[in-house]
Order: structure tokens, then C-alpha cells, then sequence
């Protein structure tokens, strides 16, 4: 079986390439979704990639959020279908309310650029079941409004039901709250993150492979569901 | 054509970095008296026809789903003219 994974393209979309090249990589068949789109083409899991969609009018996220892709998006993930939003997606998902919490402007007011250590917290998800709890993988992250701010019943509440996914170590980029970088929905197969895996899954281009192993948990998780 | 106002704000437990830099630019002009920035957004919602109870409803529901995202922001709404 070969799973197909949905990536969708907004207006301002620009790691929608690099999304579809990890999952061409990691063996499974990317299929292109437009944000006017009303049907998901009976995919298997959707990516939201990163990039300014909208751009990044009204809030990051923002207008995306209604688009006609995501009213068909946030209805499969009711069903349980798997979501990734990475980066601007991540920023989409939680516009969505299908994840708990908003992505402010870094605290530090800089774009961030850099190759990120992140310690996965959670391997129960289908996005992250290739990976252990406890292990550390190196990702780039990019971005201006990455600070992972809820207020602080929320928080709790992430921490109380294991819902962080991973955390930032050796250094927060960017202000987010108890160093989160990636949450999960109360299902788990919704899954957002600010780092970018998409960006880690070559030798030549990345600072590691170890994004891969998102796109391949997916893929497996599809093999064994 | 009657116009109502939406008013967004960060809330105040929210960090507004944007504000911060502009208080500190504010100092750098010499606006020494300036203890504290908050930016937020304005929304200019023209209707057609009455802005009875109704259209300030229909306003009201706009904001809480797009001009504002209540998990940050707080909003006013009301009506200018």
C-alpha cells in the first residue's frame, strides 16, 4: 500500500515543495491540494506546510482558516484523519481551534533562522511514532511569530494529558511557553510544530535526516491501521 | 453609509513585543515620558442600511470568529457617527 498525503498550497505558501518532496522521500505519493479545493481527493493524512499565507494578513493563520480546504480539512480530522501543520500551518491549526493555544510574535522581536534541537515528548501520535520519547532531533527553525503562548489552565492541561509533542533544548527561539515547540489534539492525530522536518530529510540540504521520521511514521501508521 | 468599529487589543497578560519596540523607539526620540506602548488593530465595518441590534450581532460575530482570536486578543465593538 502506498499511502497518498495531501499537501496543501494557500495563497503565500512556500515550503509546500519541500512538504511534498519529504513525502515523495519517504515513500509515500504526495497529492496536491489547492486552497479552493472542497474535496481532500480521498487522501490519507494532510500537511499543512509553513509559509505567509494570506500573507499573513490579520494574523498569521487567520484567513487561511476559512478557506474552502480547511472546512473539508477540520471535518476529516474530526474523523480522525492525521493533520501536520508545520510552522504556518501549526499557526493555521491553532486559528482552527483543532489545537489549543496561539503563536505570538517572538519575544524577542527578531526572525528566528536557525538549526533547532527539539526532544521528542511524544511517540504515540501518527506523525511521531517512528520516533522515541526522550530522543533528540535536529531541525531548522524559521520564523517571526513563533511564541507558543495559552494561558496557563491550558498549559496544564497539555502537560497533564501528555499533549506536548516536542520541546525546544539548548535554547528557546522564541519565547514559547515551557519551551513548546509541537502539541498534540486530544485524539492525537493532529499534531502541529513550529520547526520544520520537511527541511531535515536530505543529506545534501539539511542539517540532518531526522525529519523523515515524521513523514515516515505516517506513512507506517497508515500500513498498520 | 453607517460605519461600526471593531477595536482589538492584545490582552493584558499577553507579551506585545510590537508595542515594546515602539516604546523604546518613542524613548530614542526622546519621548522620555512613555511608560508603556500597546498596539492593537481597528476595524471600520461599513453596513448596508440600519445598524439596528441585529447588525451590531451579525459585528459582534464577526469579531469573535475572524477580526479577533479571543485565545490573545479582546475586542470592542461600536458604532461611529
Amino acid at each position: 500500500m502506498t499511502g497518498r498525503i495531501g499537501v496543501v498550497t494557500f495563497p503565500g505558501s512556500l515550503d509546500d515543495g519541500d512538504a511534498a518532496r519529504a513525502v515523495r522521500i519517504a515513500g509515500a505519493e504526495p497529492v496536491r491540494l489547492w486552497h479552493r479545493d472542497t474535496d481532500l481527493q480521498g487522501v490519507d493524512a494532510v500537511v499543512l506546510p509553513g509559509g505567509f499565507s494570506y500573507g499573513d494578513y490579520l494574523r498569521c493563520g487567520a484567513i487561511a482558516r476559512f478557506s474552502p480546504v480547511m472546512s473539508a480539512i477540520i471535518a476529516g480530522a474530526g474523523q480522525g484523519l492525521p493533520v501536520l501543520g508545520i510552522c504556518n500551518g501549526f499557526q493555521v491549526l491553532c486559528e482552527s481551534h483543532l489545537l489549543p493555544g496561539a503563536l505570538i510574535r517572538n519575544d524577542h522581536r527578531h526572525f528566528v533562522c536557525r538549526d533547532q534541537w527539539l526532544r521528542v515528548e511524544n511517540d504515540q501520535t501518527p506523525w511521531t511514532q517512528d520516533l522515541r520519547v526522550g530522543q533528540e532531533i535536529l531541525v531548522p527553525v524559521k520564523n517571526g511569530e513563533g511564541g507558543f503562548i495559552a494561558d496557563a489552565g491550558t498549559l496544564q492541561m497539555l502537560e497533564d494529558e501528555n499533549r506536548v509533542v516536542f520541546r525546544y533544548v539548548r535554547g528557546n527561539p522564541n519565547g514559547s511557553r515551557a519551551d513548546i515547540a509541537g502539541i498534540r489534539n486530544e485524539r492525537g492525530n493532529v499534531v502541529g510544530l513550529m520547526p520544520h522536518p520537511e527541511h531535515a530529510v536530505e543529506d545534501l540540504t539539511g542539517p540532518s535526516i531526522d525529519g523523515l521520521a515524521l513523514f515516515t511514521s505516517v506513512l507506517n501508521s497508515l500500513v498498520n491501521a | 453609509m453607517p460605519r461600526v468599529v471593531v477595536d482589538v487589543m492584545p490582552k493584558p497578560e499577553i507579551l506585545d513585543p510590537q508595542g515594546q519596540a515602539i516604546q523604546k523607539a518613542l524613548g530614542r526620540m526622546g519621548f522620555d515620558a512613555v511608560s508603556g506602548v500597546r498596539q492593537g488593530k481597528r476595524f471600520e465595518v461599513e453596513i448596508e442600511g440600519e445598524v439596528d441590534a441585529a447588525a451590531l450581532a451579525k459585528v459582534e460575530q464577526m469579531a469573535e470568529t475572524l477580526l479577533a482570536n479571543t485565545v490573545i486578543e479582546e475586542f470592542v465593538v461600536r458604532v461611529e457617527g
